[in-house]
């Protein structure tokens, strides 16, 4: 297995208390598969992100219990060199705000040229050639040109654009992408995602797709891992997702989207707000939200229950959620 | 239900920012043409939705028509009255009448007045509205028609949710009864579970109220849902207008066509399968833009009359303006 | 990132000075410097309560007089009490620190403020002033006007008072017009001011209800550390010559008289200098740490 995230258990240290941020979130990605992360803010899905990176602010952020495994290989208790190596070379992530994620004092190309000089031992001219081809490979118009330039010299989804083409310089096994697009318009969104979608094909890549975009994630991902509260409420591929959701937040959560297909009267919502991470409620953290939660969900928190191949939903009426009865 | 009396007419409307260089010594070295051109109108208890990207001019529309920037030029009736020459009394009568909802919930209320201060505000600029014993109550009622609780007057926006503070921030635009509220991006900055509730309520308001809407946002979704009528923008002009029915089902402008198809779907099953056009490109600086038709350089129509001639935005095909040489329908929603 | 977490679970009802209010409370630092300010605070108002002494009594047999347990701090060149004279001397250090910040945050806030709001041209030309005279050095400028005012000789100790506050306010209100001007800039552009102007609200409102309040912060912060370095600016010019003089009592003054005698006599210059320090540096402390709690990317 190429990543693997198991019972990661991360809390933030505030001095309004300890926010219990993750609770146990496991999920698997290996090569050649899009895994989308899909959940809403505070669902702690960019927190996840960041652990597996290594790179949480401690403190106030604590990993208090998991693991994270890149092939195989513990993660969290390595090494800062070894991490370093595996942030580079291993595992790649890509932000959702490229311009505060580029240096805006050295030009894109100076940005990737960096990485192959030191981590590549090239020369200056073979990563100035090397990052002419990346930009290239992102279908970065005058690429020649451009890789002198600096970022803000560059548009949104140009510098999206110089941003994977960074994140791909040392060929990296797993890309993690944290809302790509969400600060993109549509067409530009549109021509970020085939990209991203192309590069992970060619290059057999594992990528993990953190997004709140139901639409984004039906368009590319292989198996959705859906986020609440610190949890993973939900796992299974898109299509049976999609088809019969396993969790009444996911089925709520598509009930709630408006169409582009048509005019709705009133949208069905879900009522309340999402928890404050300071005091998740007992048992089942979207009981005093969920529309069918009974005595039991207060009480219990619910464990994953199989739902067919692959398919996971962390609700106590599981079963009859996904066969249509209520939720 | 497009309605028959307009309540709002606005006739080529024109907002230019100038480029300035040099601090001591200013010079303009151009002009960002950010509306270039716009005419709409407005019935009474009708939403216009008006969509487009980042830099396409809606919310810039937005500021002109609330009069918080003036125009460079063009002209708008209210009620049949040139709003943009009111002036003193006249101009502060005509703001209890249009009044706007912000995008971004957190810097959109002041974070050192509480909720009853905020929502009370417009009671105290338009002190004719309301006798001053009978605010408070108002305020309260106010609070509980937008679904917050009224006993939380005394809180701080910052103990608010993102959701509950744009539901402070409409409470505060519906205080005067207007007659319009131009929402500027309302639910964009809420998450999806929220934005659901946001956008019932101003559907219940409208009902209500009777309240007619300038719906801005960038999500075409959202605009579909709520509104009657729909203006596509790109780069400073309209480049099709019409019904949510003809503009989703038959859109002929090729830009709409683009943007409709780039919408993500949240239906695994029609991956590979639907009528997807890309664009290449960014959207063009609207200092320099394209001449003849804005659109042309991302066009997969564009032909040598488009760099010349800038298309008008008239009826051509499927009974709706559109502003190109080559309108035809083309169907992209599944 | 945290950022984002942390406003998730912030939760408790405060305003942004409670907020603040709230961090100060832990900070030690706070704390030591609002006792010392406190006790500086004290000895202004009720020099009576920490000396029964007369500081206006010389006895010349006593000149120079070392520390004692009669005289804590000894005897200057003119046998003043040392002791009794540092008491009375914070009197008019504090006076003038507070009056000239008072000078300097009133004029320049109010000018920054309207500068800020209305922006052209009177933007322009308040900046263009205020450039000039950030350009006078402090002890040059202040030099040439106390000179000026002192031309007419001799003078009461109001006037004297008057004339350092006046030097001080008129050379250093610029700065905090410049931070007024730039957060009354930031604030004019948030949605809040944009949703009054749409309301119909006045100027007047809107600065004194939406951006006033969002503004204070900063000059806050300005004014706290300004105090302290008034108050060196005061003993400076005094140190000089040219500020405060006899008959008024100040640090300032008592180092003016005792730098001639600084071999035989250490103790007239170490006491009033070393209560001047500690005073100026519980100012500077005590602006960080407000600076601090106000700013809660620093938290």
């Amino acid at each position: 297995m190429l990543l693997e995230v198991e019972d990661l258990h991360v809390e933030f240290r505030t001095r309004d208390g300890v926010a219990r941020v993750l609770n146990g979130v496991s999920y698997r990605v290996s090569a050649g598969e899009t895994l989308a992360v899909l959940g809403e803010s505070g669902s702690g899905k960019s927190v996840t992100a960041h652990a597996i990176m290594g790179i949480l602010d401690t403190p106030p952020a604590f990993v208090t219990r998991g693991s994270v495994r890149f092939h195989g290989e513990e993660l969290l208790s390595a090494s800062a060199e070894r991490r370093r190596s595996v942030r580079a070379e291993g595992v790649a992530m890509i932000f959702q705000d490229a311009l505060s994620a580029l240096n805006p004092v050295f030009t894109v190309g100076f940005q990737i040229e960096e990485q192959l000089r030191v981590r590549r031992g090239m020369s200056r001219a073979e990563a100035r050639a090397r990052a002419i081809e990346l930009l290239d490979l992102v279908r970065i118009p005058a690429a020649r040109q451009r890789v002198r330039e600096y970022p803000h010299q560059f548009s949104g989804g140009m510098r999206q654009r110089a941003m994977i083409a960074m994140s791909l310089a040392l060929d990296p096994e797993v890309l993690i992408a944290d809302e790509p697009t969400t600060a993109l318009d549509v067409t530009v969104q549109a021509q970020i995602m085939d990209l991203l979608a192309e590069i992970q094909r060619e290059r057999q890549m594992g990528l993990v797709l953190i997004t709140h975009d139901l639409g984004v994630v039906a368009e590319v991902a292989d198996r959705i891992v859906v986020m609440y509260a610190g949890r993973i409420v939900e796992q299974a591929d898109t299509v049976s997702l999609f088809r019969s959701p396993g969790h009444p937040y996911t089925a709520a959560l598509m009930r709630s989207l408006p169409r582009l297909d048509s005019k709705g009267t009133a949208l069905e919502t879900i009522r309340g707000l999402p928890p404050s991470l300071l005091r998740i409620p007992s048992g089942c953290p979207f009981h005093p939200r969920c529309p069918r939660a009974e005595d039991v969900c207060v009480s219990d928190v619910p464990g994953a229950v199989r739902l067919g191949f692959g398919r996971t939903s962390a609700c106590h009426f599981a079963e009859e959620v996904v066969g249509g009865f209520g939720g | 239900m497009v309605s028959v009396a307009e309540l709002l007419e606005v006739r080529d409307l024109v907002k230019h920012f100038p480029v300035t260089r040099g601090v001591a010594f200013r010079r303009t070295v151009g002009q960002v043409r950010a509306v270039d051109g716009v005419s709409f109108t407005l019935g009474a208890g009708e939403t216009l939705g008006v969509v487009g990207e980042s830099g396409c001019g809606k919310s810039t529309l937005a500021q002109v028509l609330m009069r918080l920037e003036p125009p460079t030029s063009g002209a708008a009736l209210f009620e049949g009255a040139p709003m943009f020459d009111l002036r003193g009394a006249a101009l502060r009568r005509w703001r209890r009448d249009m009044q706007i909802v912000l995008q971004d919930p957190y810097t959109s209320l002041n974070p050192r007045m509480t909720v009853g201060d905020i929502v009370g505000e417009p009671f105290e600029i338009h002190p004719e509205v309301a006798p001053r014993s009978s605010r408070a109550g108002r305020v309260r009622e106010l609070l509980d028609v937008v679904g917050l609780n009224p006993e939380h007057i005394n809180r701080y926006p910052h103990q608010f949710s993102g959701g509950q503070r744009q539901r402070i921030g409409i409470a505060r635009a519906l205080a005067l009864r207007p007659k319009v509220i131009v929402c500027d991006e309302p639910v964009s900055a809420l998450d999806v579970s929220i934005q659901a509730q946001v956008m019932n309520l101003l559907g219940e308001l409208q009902a209500e109220f009777g309240l007619s809407y300038i719906f801005i946002a960038h999500d075409l979704s959202v605009v579909r849902h709520l509104s009657d009528r729909v203006a596509v923008m790109y780069l400073g002009k309209i480049v099709e207008i019409g019904t949510a029915e003809q503009i989703y089902r038959h859109p002929t402008h090729p830009y709409t066509q683009a943007l409709l198809s780039a919408v993500p779907v949240a239906d695994p099953g029609l991956r590979g399968r639907r009528d997807v056009i890309r664009l290449s490109g960014d959207v063009p600086s609207p200092v320099n833009p394209p001449s003849g038709c804005r659109f042309r350089t991302r066009c997969w129509k564009a032909q040598d009359v488009c760099a010349t001639e800038e298309p008008a935005l008239v009826t051509r095909v499927g009974g709706h303006p559109s502003a190109c040489h080559f309108a035809e329908e083309r169907s992209v929603v599944p | 990132m945290t950022d984002q977490i942390a406003s998730l679970v912030v939760e408790r009802p405060r305003g942004l000075f409670g907020d603040a209010w709230h961090s100060l409370r832990r900070r030690p630092l706070f704390w030591v410097s609002v006792s010392l300010i406190l006790l500086v605070v004290l000895m202004a108002v009720f020099p009576g309560l920490f000396t029964s002494g007369d500081p206006n009594l010389a006895q010349l047999s006593r000149s120079r007089g070392a520390p004692s347990s009669e005289a804590w701090f000894g005897y200057d060149n003119q046998g003043y009490d040392i002791y009794t004279r540092v008491v009375y001397g914070a009197r008019a250090s504090i006076v003038v620190g507070v009056l000239a910040t008072l000078g300097v945050v009133l004029v320049g806030a109010s000018v920054g403020m309207l500068a800020g709001f209305y922006g052209g041209w009177l933007d322009a030309v308040v900046s263009r002033i205020a450039d000039v005279f950030v350009g006078v050095p402090f002890v040059l400028g202040a030099i040439v006007i106390l000179t000026t005012l002192n031309a007419s000789g001799d003078a009461g100790p109001v006037r004297i008072v008057a004339q350092v506050v006046l030097s001080i306010s008129v050379l250093s209100w610029p700065v905090a017009m410049r931070i007024m001007r730039s957060t009354a800039i930031a604030a004019k552009q948030q949605d809040y001011v944009k949703a009054a102007r749409a309301l119909g609200a006045s100027s007047a409102r809107i600065i004194g209800k939406h951006m006033l309040p969002n503004c204070v912060a900063p000059v806050l912060v300005y004014s706290t550390i300004a105090l302290g370095a008034f108050i060196g600016a005061e003993a400076t010019l005094s140190y000089l010559g040219i500020g405060l003089r006899q008959p008024v009592v100040s640090w300032g003054v008592m180092i003016n008289s005792a730098k001639d005698y600084l071999r035989v006599a250490p103790h007239a210059l170490l006491f009033p200098a070393g209560f001047l320090t500690a005073t100026v540096l519980a100012f500077v402390m005590l602006g960080d740490a407000v600076r601090e709690a106000l700013d809660p990317k620093l938290r």
